[in-house]
């Protein structure tokens, strides 16, 4: 029977691995989605508003 | 009575740590104990004497004030901890450069140095953080925070674990823990006060009333659950009593090791990194007068941070018994960090496109400007570091301490430098600075300071790290342990100088700051002298007769 650090390791370099990068591609892109320079140029005001 | 809760809680403190000190299992943890009594006995009748027991007249809607008080305090705070930090940090440059000013036992250079690190960084470098969140949050969230009273017990609760770091390790208590010193009573506390902080700055962001959260308080909010939780794991320990000062880490062996070092280069990333990254986002822009060059680049900043860098940790235990892969994982990830790093620094820097003369004639943003260009140094000499090649020659060597000089001093000191004098005028009602002429002295002393330290580091690095290495020809080591810190000697001497003039800086911003509070303004040229146009003389010469 393999080791309970074999287990967690292996299953942290692939299906652990996998699902990391597959969440930072989506925000990645989510960033760059269309309307999101617009969003973006509007969030960036929220420091100006209260003057 | 306005005070009633923290009336009782900290004449409850103080009975408390009473008892403790009464019936403490060593002698260290009784002399501990007396002293939080005593401050906590001396806060209990503090309040007492500010105490008013007529019933409060009905005050104006406080939801419509923001919530400043506290923030005025951890200004004041934030600079007396870094002239104090500071200068037990000359200290401690002058012990290893003259080892007769060491003055035993509760001023060795073993007992100095955490005090040094931990009052910079904490002290110092926290008091800022939570000081600038609460301002930033309230601004950016346009609410009022939230709790109560509860960001007093943060603020007070904070400067009270200050206290108990700083007084044990004068008195000799450690777990052994670099930049995690604190035993296990000390680290509780620190845990309760961080979920007040937690709830506070939470509380505030879910009552906003602007729809988006700034990217800012993402920061922050990054900061304040790693911290949490980066030490409550590396602090996991069992106390060998209930009143004693010892215990034991909950990890063993390599274990324990990267455990640590995923606390305490987390604790780079989250605190010193994550944290300064949130005031940056806010004060450059306002300093400017101008948004941020790219929301979007400061997601992606954001993000790319947040994926690489709880990975970067091993780095600090390259050639160890840690297995090669996680070496080179920690070495991988750190090299991959440059990225993110340089794309926020790159964002802050191409705020001013367009307006660097702003840097000419504004002091206060010259300050942020050059924070954010040595944070870009320290994330492209961290990276280097990791790598294994390099770190052969430079690991155990003061490369690593001119490094963490280059980041702390540069980055985290200049930017903080910068918001305090962001925000001691708006703080205070003032129209202005007491003097804006004050803040280039402090600007060029302390880079000036920087500039010495972090080269003469480099050079004594290196220099150790070739002494250590250097066999001859029939194998032996050329030179012995002893012979190396000999030639470290000059080097020491120049460090303290570098220290000095970053000190001096710091004295300088003091008193500008209280002077600034008093509501005085220093008669001198203004900064930014503009070029007059007179259209009379706007003419040639009449040609000579």
């Amino acid at each position: 029977m393999e080791s309970t650090y074999q287990t967690m390791r292996t299953f942290a370099d692939s299906w652990g691995l996998l699902y990391m990068v597959a969440i930072f591609l989506f925000v990645v892109f989510w960033t760059f989605r269309p309307g999101g320079k617009k969003h973006g140029e509007d969030a960036a005001q929220i420091p100006f508003k209260e003057d | 009575m306005k005070y009633g809760t923290p009336v009782v809680l900290t004449g409850l403190g103080a009975f408390l740590t009473l008892l403790a000190a009464a019936f403490a299992q060593d002698t260290l943890f009784a002399q501990h104990m007396g002293l939080i009594c005593a401050v906590l006995a001396i806060a209990t009748v503090v309040l007492l004497r500010m105490e008013n027991f007529k019933t409060a007249p009905k005050s104006a809607d406080l939801q419509l004030e923001y919530m400043d008080t506290v923030i005025r305090y951890g200004v004041i705070a934030t600079a007396f901890w870094g002239v104090v930090g500071f200068l037990v940090g000359v200290v401690a440059a002058s012990q290893l450069a003259w080892p007769e000013l060491n003055f035993g036992p509760y001023l060795n250079f073993g007992r100095i140095r955490p005090l040094h690190t931990s009052a910079v960084i904490f002290a110092f470098g926290g008091t800022a953080l939570v000081t600038a969140a609460f301002y930033i949050v309230q601004r950016t969230c346009r609410a009022r925070l939230w709790g109560g009273g509860l960001p007093w017990f943060v603020f007070w609760g904070y400067q009270l674990f200050i206290f108990m770091a700083a007084t044990g390790y004068l008195l000799g208590i450690t777990q052994g823990k670099e930049y995690a010193e604190p035993e296990w009573y000390v680290d509780l506390w620190l845990t309760i006060v961080w979920v007040a902080f937690l709830l506070v700055f939470l509380g505030t962001i879910v009552k906003r009333k602007e729809p988006h959260i700034y990217v800012a308080n993402w920061f922050f909010l990054s900061f304040i659950v790693t911290v949490a939780m980066l030490h409550v794991v590396n602090g996991l320990s069992m106390p060998v009593s209930l009143l004693g000062t010892k215990s034991y880490s909950a990890f063993a062996g390599v274990q324990d090791a990267l455990t640590q070092w995923w606390y305490g280069h987390n604790a780079v990333g989250f605190f010193l990194t994550a944290g300064f990254l949130g005031m940056m986002y806010y004060f450059v822009p306002k300093q400017a007068n101008r948004p941020i060059y790219s929301y979007r680049l400061s997601i992606i900043h954001f993000w790319g941070l947040i994926f690489l860098y709880i990975w970067a940790g091993p780095h600090h235990l390259h050639y160890t018994a840690l297995p090669d892969w996680a070496q080179t994982l920690g070495m991988v990830f750190s090299v991959m960090l440059w990225m993110p790093s340089w794309g926020g620094m790159i964002n802050g820097l191409m705020t001013l496109q367009g307006a660097w003369d702003k840097v000419r004639t504004d002091p206060v943003l010259r300050m942020m400007i050059i924070s954010l260009a040595f944070y870009g140094m320290s994330t492209f000499e961290g990276p280097m570091m990791s790598i294994k090649t390099v770190n052969s020659l430079s690991h155990y060597t003061d490369w690593t301490i001119g490094h963490v000089h280059s980041g702390a001093l540069g980055w985290n000191g200049m930017i903080t430098f910068g918001a305090l004098y962001f925000l001691t005028p708006r703080l205070w009602g003032r129209a202005q600075l007491y003097s804006p002429r004050m803040v280039n002295w402090h600007f060029w002393l302390a880079t000036l300071g920087i500039v010495v330290y972090a080269a003469v580091m480099w050079v004594s690095g290196i220099t150790q790290g070739l002494m250590w290495r250097e066999y001859d020809a029939q194998g032996y080591l050329v030179y012995s342990f002893a012979e190396s810190i000999e030639a470290m000697h000059p080097y020491y001497v120049m460090r303290v100088v570098g220290g000095l003039l970053y000190l001096a800086g710091a004295i300088v911003m003091a008193y500008n700051l209280t002077m600034t509070i008093l509501g005085k303004v220093r008669d001198e040229e203004p900064f930014a002298s503009e070029s007059t146009f007179n259209p009379a003389s706007d003419k040639p010469l009449a040609p000579a007769e």
